[in-house]
């Protein structure tokens, strides 16, 4: 198994690595030692690799991943697995902000805590954050599954597409055009899916169901005069 | 951009540490504010004199006017560090002092005073500037810097961070405030002077007014909520302690770690990643538009 230690090897190198492994490779299991934080680790890949990162990550660690499972033993900084597009991303302590931004697939766990913008505008992603989630979390989310089993902070799901939020602790406030629905029988089998695939064990009735009111979707000519 | 550091030591066994603790961290903030830097930290103090933080084009021109100044007022125990000179004044002294200093030696400028406090900065690189001023051998309890990457004002020494407009007080700022011409012209109207067109040291100087109309620290950062407009994240420091806002969404990026030892602040977590014990501390993002602050019993 690839063991990289960043204090010693350019994080380049350690990403031209990761994106050099043939499809065929057997050398898919890697370790990481020392990340201090540092921005962008493991980002871009595109082969099914396990890759362990030891200790806490800055920016973007995971963005744009496809197949890969990468995960980290610390907490993520800035924008974790921004814009995944498929495969997992785990995250064993907390995560800044605007985690999973954009993303269009795969799965993030987060086993403590989100801060602020959580699945901001997130078009297909499902993101499971075991802890609570900050202000403006799935902020014009789109499409995917966020589920929180702790708290949601302020205007959770402002201006919302069709993005489906679950969450078992109390929130804060919904964002515009974000309303609590009655769980259907799709919403809560895809709730239960998701924490399945996460190893989460929790029963989707301890959940509550908030998505789009729809009213945004169209001008609405009384609001003529806001503009 | 730009990049803000802090510690606060619980701890005085770590005060010989805290140069090099904060060195390190600038350092690692260079690649948030190449252009410039500066640090405030506070050191040792003695009753009843006043420090004096003075900045002069290099040490000769430095020493002639110290030499002046001493002719004029005693001795004042100047310590030189490249551009910048501290001296101690008789408290009772430290006005008329600086009344002096503006008006017979324009190749000085007072950069900050305070019983404890010592103020420092350049413009290059953050790692030049700290090893030209000696940080990493400074002894102190608690101290803030700054990487700067200009964006309100040109890249200039009186344009970095921090700002000082009060005794012992001085701010960096992470952010842009866009109503800072109207706050300035409030200001001077308070009686406040200024000496760049830098927003960040409107937030200073808001800062030092409303607590010279009789705010704590804590109270003069919930209102300039209301009062200050932009995106920011500010860091305080005053003789006894630190504080930190972030503006109401969180604009900029902030975190902090917490140990029995101290309590440390970076823009982002790199800066924290070397500090020692680092691996137990509670690290925590500070919330939008809550005041945290820290201080010495």
């Amino acid at each position: 198994m690839p063991v990289v230690d960043l204090v010693a090897t350019p994080l380049r190198e350690l990403n031209a690595a990761l994106h050099g492994v043939r499809p065929d490779s057997n050398e898919t299991a890697w370790r990481i030692l020392n990340p201090l934080g540092k921005h962008a680790i493991a980002v871009g890949l595109d082969a099914p690799l396990d890759v362990k990162i030891d200790g806490p990550v800055g920016y973007y660690c995971g963005g744009m991943n496809k197949q890969a499972t990468i995960t980290v033993a610390g907490s993520a900084g800035v924008g974790v697995a921004e814009n995944m597009m498929s495969g997992e991303v785990r995250v064993k302590g907390d995560a800044s902000q605007c985690a999973g931004a954009t993303g269009q697939g795969g799965l993030l766990v987060i086993e403590g805590n989100a801060s602020a913008r959580c699945g901001i505008s997130m078009k297909g992603i499902d993101i499971v954050v075991k802890g609570s989630v900050g202000p403006m979390s799935a902020f014009m989310a789109q499409a995917g599954n966020l589920i929180v089993l702790g708290d949601a902070g302020e205007a959770l799901g402002d201006s919302i597409y069709e993005a489906r939020l679950f969450v078992r602790g109390a929130v804060k406030s919904l964002g515009a055009d974000c309303i609590e629905k009655p769980m259907g029988p799709e919403d809560k089998s895809a709730l239960a899916n998701v924490l399945a695939r996460a190893g989460v064990d929790a029963s989707a009735d301890e959940f509550r169901f908030y998505a789009s009111a729809r009213r945004l979707y169209h001008f609405h000519v009384d609001n003529i005069d806001a503009y | 951009m730009c990049g803000i550091v802090g510690v606060f030591l619980k701890n005085s066994a770590l005060e010989s540490q805290l140069g090099a603790m904060l060195a390190d961290m600038l350092a690692v903030l260079g690649d948030r504010g190449p252009d410039s830097a500066g640090f405030a930290f506070y050191g040792a103090g003695e009753q009843d004199r006043i420090k004096l933080t003075l900045r002069s084009a290099g040490a000769e021109a430095a020493r002639k006017a110290v030499s002046t100044l001493e002719a004029r007022w005693g001795p004042l125990e100047p310590v030189y560090r490249d551009t910048h000179t501290v001296i101690s004044v008789p408290a009772m002294k430290q006005a008329a002092l600086r009344a002096m200093v503006i008006a017979e030696l324009p190749e000085l400028e007072i950069v900050g005073a305070g019983k404890r406090m010592e103020l420092y900065k350049e413009v290059g690189r953050p790692t030049t500037v700290a090893a030209r001023f000696g940080l990493s051998s400074m002894s102190g309890t608690h101290a803030v810097g700054h990487t700067r990457m200009a964006t309100e004002s040109a890249v200039t020494t009186r344009g970095a961070h921090p700002f000082s407009t009060g005794i012992d007080q001085c701010l960096v700022h992470n952010g842009s405030l866009s109503n800072h011409n109207a706050v300035r012209r409030m200001l001077q109207r308070e009686g406040l002077a200024f000496s760049t067109d830098n927003d960040s040291e409107v937030a200073a100087g808001y800062l030092t007014w409303r607590i010279r109309e009789g705010a704590n620290l804590t109270q003069a950062l919930t209102t300039s909520l209301d009062d200050l407009d932009g995106f920011y994240t500010f860091l305080v420091g005053t003789e006894s302690g630190f504080a930190v806002l972030r503006d109401p969404i969180a604009c900029k990026p902030a975190i902090m770690a917490e140990t029995d030892d101290f309590v440390a602040f970076g823009t982002e977590y790199r800066a924290l990643a070397t500090l020692p014990g680092i691996e137990t501390a509670r690290v925590f993002e500070p919330e939008p538009a809550t005041v945290y602050a820290w201080e010495r019993n």
